[in-house]
């Protein structure tokens, strides 16, 4: 149990630029210069972006309203709106139609009405429209009203894309080469963005309707990439998909979509897929694929989630206490995953003790996964401009190195904004979480998304989605613990992605 | 040594189950009883002619004779042990797993045939009184025997390479062939088969085909045909041969490897929606151009069987072939029921046996024993004759290579005495050699392409080729290329490149190469017996019998006349239509086989990225300058491939079909699996591959990798 009391409270509200000496120093310390790092930090508001907010149908209201016939009208409901849409025509034009064929869909319809009413009773979110779907599950927080959408850092260079409100996605790259504007006629509603490891240039998008995959030529000067350059992956019934996660091999990409109780798993080259089907729990609504490549997490719109092994593709249950699973990341190694629950200020762990893919604690699951941290209290930050934080824990993300841990706190309306802890984690000999502080934005900028950049040379970065529409990245200067100092960062790495067992061994020792 | 039936069928039998290797002893000495039967027959029908008294051989000599038959059998390694210890194995509970499902199946489409809405109570009891009847028992039976065929078909057609007819006219070949013929026959009968049996179960008015009917005139008794009955038999004879038909056309028997791997069950329970959905969509599309082809052609089949079983026409009744005849709602239901029923019954067996047959095998890398060393990876890697072994080798590479911690250590371990890394050399050899062939491969395709020419007349003519009258573009299909029957001597000599000793120039070589066997104006006797030759074997796509024109004796006078002949054919519409090249097909088909490829590029990268830190002999450091210009070449290889006109064209995706097209998109999977091996490898070693001794030019495209700018 861990009081934020007990977190070092900033001195000011300004926005925080970067650790040292264990220390977050913030803009408004004496003596310190601004942004320390070369990596560009655009902002965008939201009046420049002009979305998409007009559906479909809206621009029937601009033409004069014409009768067509009764065979023209059901076939546009039958094609915009299926089954139902059909029904209702016939029920609505009750005088152009004999009366039995009236009552007799009129009754359909009530029947199918009552019985899906019956299925959103067990699922509730299957009653919200495809929009409100996402902004519910995507990890942007306040998804619908946020000028950035989705971001993603690239797993191995300098180079990230950001998806923004007008559905476009702009990717950026260290240097000043120009930023190439992706837009695509299928690329609405953008929840997720991942690159593709091991590969330069792919990146996987999840759309409202399908799953786009672009190829950016990094060696382009071009700023637009036409649509030919996008690869459009679509299941019929599986959409909106709100995850996606490439395998850490960059072989295989896994769907999911709130709606469809199965989950897609991607030959993207080939353009194939396998569905892999569980009913419980209603849908998949985010994925998460462990560093070394052999789990996944399913979490589902219910209480209840998943952790499939990648070799044999079986799965393991875990029916949650209360709520359902928010956001999860993995330790480097794979070996631990935590887990945040919806509105409970609670982060769970689940410890893989072995790496042969079977999880000797199986048999009793509750129990193994053990509650490792109690966000509870209230932190004072500033007497003067009397907030605090502290509440629902909505997302995490641990470096890659696995030193810092990043929480993002939910806040409330009244001077109760969102915050993002960090904790420093050690994995060896045993587990520990020290708080580290809070890092801060601008005056009146919450935290929307954060991200670890995947491979910082001095320690850990974490790239922050700010209210106001505003990338910053913080940067943590450390010495990495665990590994001796005059290793380059590229054996650090191989040896963190190829031999999780070295570390392991160690402590297994120890123990 | 002494060699009997019973010892080769040993090695099917798995050694731990008791009860199935006793039930297997029995079936394997019932067959070698009728074997021996049939042996002396056809030995009888042999020596007769040189009149040898069949008394004076005695019964052993006879098993002798057939041992040494079966030893040379064996000699052609076609029945290694191993082979029938999985291939066989598989197949057979495949089988056996479809005729347990049979009975389900029954019971499905009884509950649906004699489906009423009014009186569920009656339905129910009917059912369950029918499903127990002596008739349902017979039904099943049959069925049973159906599906034994279809077991056996599938496991002698099925292919792991499939053929890519590269024309209208390739296909028609690959239609009319023989062997398909047979196979149409024999669907055609299954087909009728099952469609006795469903118009048993469901009874009424399709139960027989002759019917006492009273004639209008005379008042008398007579036996009439039922045609519905009849109607019910055609449907499956029709259906049967549009299963056999769509099977060629959408290569129902090529198998491919999901990517990723399953358990049976939950595989065969994600596939069985599918499978349903297909079937029935299937029968229903059979179903209408059933009808239409009835209401067309009806009355043939109806007064030839009329006349031949002697049975009278009823006249009272509406006959079929007739608009308001075939309006009849319980006809097309029943139809559509007996026919997803039939698809049904084909679909599940070809589904169990696909599960079955690219189920994961587990090799050992080495073997303890020197008798099992046939069994292991290496050694089940350089396998030419059975393709599917080398498949399951190469995929258990590719699943060790990634999860398999100790069996990678036993990879980069040295031989106890000696000293060698004898399995890394023989694995990584192998995989090597498997991607160089590929290499060349493409180099003679692009060599051929570019020496004639073919792609500027090809962007230049593909879309107004049928519009245009203009000579030039005329010719342009008939323009030598290695993949038509008009190749050139010049593009021969460039095929007649290939490596003979490489691991696929046996019989089971990939299509594409067999496809250059047929030619029109070839001045040789020889290329066109290899033709015949290479005709005959497993995955070749047929030789165009039709077409070859006896030209070896003036092939001066054919070379005049070749012009004449190509401007008098080009101008005939149909004949310009059978041979116009198919898009992307020739592309398709140099990489029909790239599955191989894929995992031998995955089994590698993984491999060497993991010899990173699991290499404590440093084996993989003396062939890693080999592996990284192999893959190189390869990817600049693959990459001039893809500027060619139609090779980086998607294919248009089938919705819903039983026949596999993956091997539609293999080039491009070929492509992402090739780039991202490269990048493991380049991650892993990063700098270090400085120090690595390869040329100028490879480093510098692997230094591009480096700053992932591929």
């Amino acid at each position: 149990m861990c009081s934020l009391g007990v977190f070092p409270a900033p001195v000011t509200a300004a926005q925080t630029l970067f650790e040292r000496n264990n220390e977050l120093l913030s803009a408004l310390h004496p003596g310190e210069h601004s942004q320390a790092c070369d990596l560009p930090s655009p902002q965008f508001t939201r009046d420049t972006l002009k979305g998409h907010s007009r559906p479909e149908s809206s621009s029937r209201s601009v033409f004069l309203d014409q009768r067509d016939t009764l065979w023209m009208r059901s076939a546009g409901a039958w094609r915009d709106a299926g089954l139902y849409g059909l029904l209702d025509e016939i029920t609505n034009s009750a005088e152009e139609v004999p009366r039995f064929l009236a009552v007799g869909s009129a009754c359909v319809l009530a029947l199918l009405r009552w019985a899906s009413s019956f299925h959103g009773s067990l699922f509730p979110h299957l009653t919200l429209s495809s929009d409100e779907m996402v902004a519910e599950f995507s990890q942007m927080l306040d998804w619908s009203d946020s000028a950035l959408r989705s971001f993603a850092w690239h797993p191995h260079t300098d180079k990230f894309a950001v998806a923004l409100l007008d559905d476009s996605i702009k990717i950026y790259k260290s240097n000043s080469s120009p930023t190439p504007t992706l837009k695509h006629r299928c690329q609405r509603s953008v929840c997720a963005l991942q690159w593709k490891p091991l590969c330069g240039s792919a990146l996987a998008v999840a759309c409202q309707s399908c799953l786009l995959i672009w190829h950016v030529d990094p060696a382009s000067l071009s700023t637009r990439p036409s649509s030919g350059c996008a690869q459009v992956l679509s299941h019929p019934g599986h959409s909106p998909i709100t995850s996606i996660a490439w395998s850490p091999t960059g072989s295989l990409l896994v769907s999911a979509s709130p709606v469809d109780t199965s989950m897609m798993v991607w030959d993207v080259a080939a353009e194939s897929a396998v569905p892999l089907q569980r009913v419980g729990g209603g849908g998949v609504t985010y994925l998460s694929w462990s560093p070394d490549g052999s789990r996944l997490l399913a979490a589902t719109p219910s209480a209840l989630f998943r952790v499939w092994e990648t070799r044999m593709w079986t799965c393991e249950r875990w029916p949650c206490l209360k709520g359902s699973c928010q956001s999860a990341c993995w330790s480097p190694d794979g070996g631990c995953l935590l887990l945040s629950m919806q509105g409970e200020r609670v982060i769970y762990a689940l410890t893989f003790s072995d790496l042969t893919g079977i999880n000797n604690t199986y048999s009793s699951p509750v129990t193994a996964c053990q509650l490792l941290l109690i966000l509870k209290g209230f932190s004072s930050l500033s007497a003067l401009l009397n907030i605090s934080v502290g509440g629902e824990v909505c997302s995490l993300s641990w470096d890659p190195r696995g030193e810092r841990l990043a929480v993002l706190l939910k806040g409330r309306a009244d001077n109760h904004p969102s915050v993002i802890a960090v904790f420093k984690t050690r994995s060896s000999p045993v587990f520990e979480l020290l708080p580290c502080g809070f890092v801060m934005g601008e005056a009146g900028a919450e935290p929307r998304f954060m991200q670890f950049h995947p491979h910082f040379q001095h320690g850990a970065l974490l790239t922050v989605c700010w209210s106001d529409g505003r990338i910053s990245h913080v940067p943590f200067y450390f010495s990495s613990a665990g590994l001796l100092g005059g290793d380059s960062p590229q054996q650090a790495l191989a040896s963190n992605t190829t031999n999780p067992s070295s570390n392991k061994l160690y402590t297994e020792q120890i123990s | 040594a002494k060699f009997t039936f019973l010892d080769l069928f040993n090695g099917i039998v798995h050694p731990k189950c008791k009860f199935s290797q006793h039930l297997t002893l029995l079936i394997i000495n019932y067959f070698q009883t009728i074997m021996t039967f049939l042996i002396t027959v056809t030995y009888q029908n042999t020596h007769t002619s040189k009149n040898v008294d069949i008394q004076t051989f005695d019964f052993h000599q006879i098993v002798f004779e057939a041992e040494k038959m079966y030893e040379m059998c064996l000699c052609e390694t076609k029945f290694s042990s191993i082979f029938f210890q999985v291939v066989i194995w598989r197949a057979v509970a495949s089988i056996a797993w479809s005729v347990l499902l049979l009975p389900v199946t029954t019971a499905v489409f009884v509950l649906l045939s004699r489906f009423s809405l009014f009186h569920p109570i009656q339905w129910i009891s009917d059912c369950t009184s029918l499903l127990t009847a002596s008739s349902t028992i017979f039904s099943l039976v049959v069925l049973c025997g159906v599906v034994l065929i279809t077991g056996f078909f599938n496991l002698e057609f099925y292919t792991l390479v499939p053929s890519i007819p590269c024309s209208r006219m390739a296909l028609l070949g690959t239609v009319l062939h023989p062997r398909q013929c047979v196979h149409s026959l024999v669907y055609c009968t299954m087909g009728m088969l099952v469609m006795w049996c469903a118009s048993v179960t469901i009874g009424g008015r399709y139960s027989t085909l002759g019917t006492p009917c009273r004639q209008s005139e005379s008042g008398e008794v007579v036996t009439c045909l039922n045609e519905y009955h009849l109607f019910l038999l055609l449907a499956g004879a029709f259906m049967g041969y549009s299963h056999s038909f769509l099977g060629v056309v959408q290569n129902m028997y090529y198998v491919s490897f999901q990517p990723i791997q399953q358990y049976k069950y939950p595989r065969f329970k994600g596939c069985l929606p599918m499978v349903v959905k297909c079937s029935v969509i299937q029968a229903l599309y059979s179903a209408r151009n059933f009808a239409a082809l009835y209401f067309f052609f009806g009355y043939v089949p109806k007064t030839w069987i009329s006349s031949t079983l002697n049975l009278q026409i009823d006249s009272s009744l509406q006959p079929l072939d007739s608009l308001t005849g075939l309006l009849d709602f319980s006809l097309l239901y029943h139809l559509s029921i007996s026919g997803a029923f039939l698809y049904l019954t084909w679909y599940l067996t070809v589904l169990l046996f696909r599960i079955y047959v690219t189920e994961a095998y587990s090799f050992p890398v080495q073997s303890t024993f020197t008798e099992d060393a046939e069994q292991c990876l290496p050694k089940v890697l350089a396998e030419k004759n059975t393709l599917v072994m080398k498949f399951l080798a190469l995929q258990d590479l590719a699943l060790l290579s990634q999860h398999s911690l100790s069996r990678r250590l036993e990879v980069f371990n040295l031989s106890q005495p000696g000293g060698h890394p004898h399995n890394w050399n023989a694995i990584s050899g192998e995989c090597l050699c498997l991607l160089s062939e590929l290499t060349q491969r493409l180099v003679a395709h692009q060599d051929a392409v570019a020496s004639n020419g073919r792609v500027k007349s090809q962007s230049a003519s593909s879309d107004t080729r049928s519009a245009s009258s203009s000579s030039s573009v005329l010719t342009a299909p008939f323009t030598p290329d290695v993949d038509s029957p008009f190749s050139s001597p010049a593009i021969r000599r460039l095929v007649g490149q290939q490596d003979p000793h490489s691991p696929w120039s046996g019989t089971v070589q990939s299509p594409h190469i067999m496809r250059r066997g047929p030619k029109l104006w070839s001045a040789s006797t020889v290329s066109s017996s290899v033709a015949g030759e290479k005709g005959s074997s497993r995955f070749s796509v047929i030789p165009l019998h039709g077409l070859e024109t006896p030209v070896n004796s003036c092939s001066c006078h054919t070379l005049n006349c070749s012009a004449q002949v190509k401007s008098f054919l080009a101008k005939r519409v149909l004949i310009m239509y059978l041979f116009n090249k198919l898009p992307e097909a020739s592309s398709q088909a140099l990489f029909a086989d790239s599955q191989a490829h894929i995992w031998a590029l995955q089994g590698l990268s993984h491999l060497v990225a993991a010899s990173f830190s699991e290499d404590q002999f440093g084996v993989v450091q003396t062939t890693l300058p080999n592996i990284l210009s192999c893959l190189v070449v390869l990817l600049e290889a693959v990459d001039r491939h893809f500027k060619l006109p139609h090779a980086s064209s998607k294919p248009v995706r089938t919705l819903c079909s039983m026949g596999d097209s993956t091997y539609k998109t293999l080039r491009f999977a070929l492509r992402a699996a090739l780039k991202t091996a490269i990048y493991k490898i380049t991650t892993t070693f990063g700098e270090h591959l400085n120090a690595v001794n390869i040329s100028t030019e490879h480093r510098k495209r692997l230094q591009q990798f480096l700053e992932f700018k591929e």
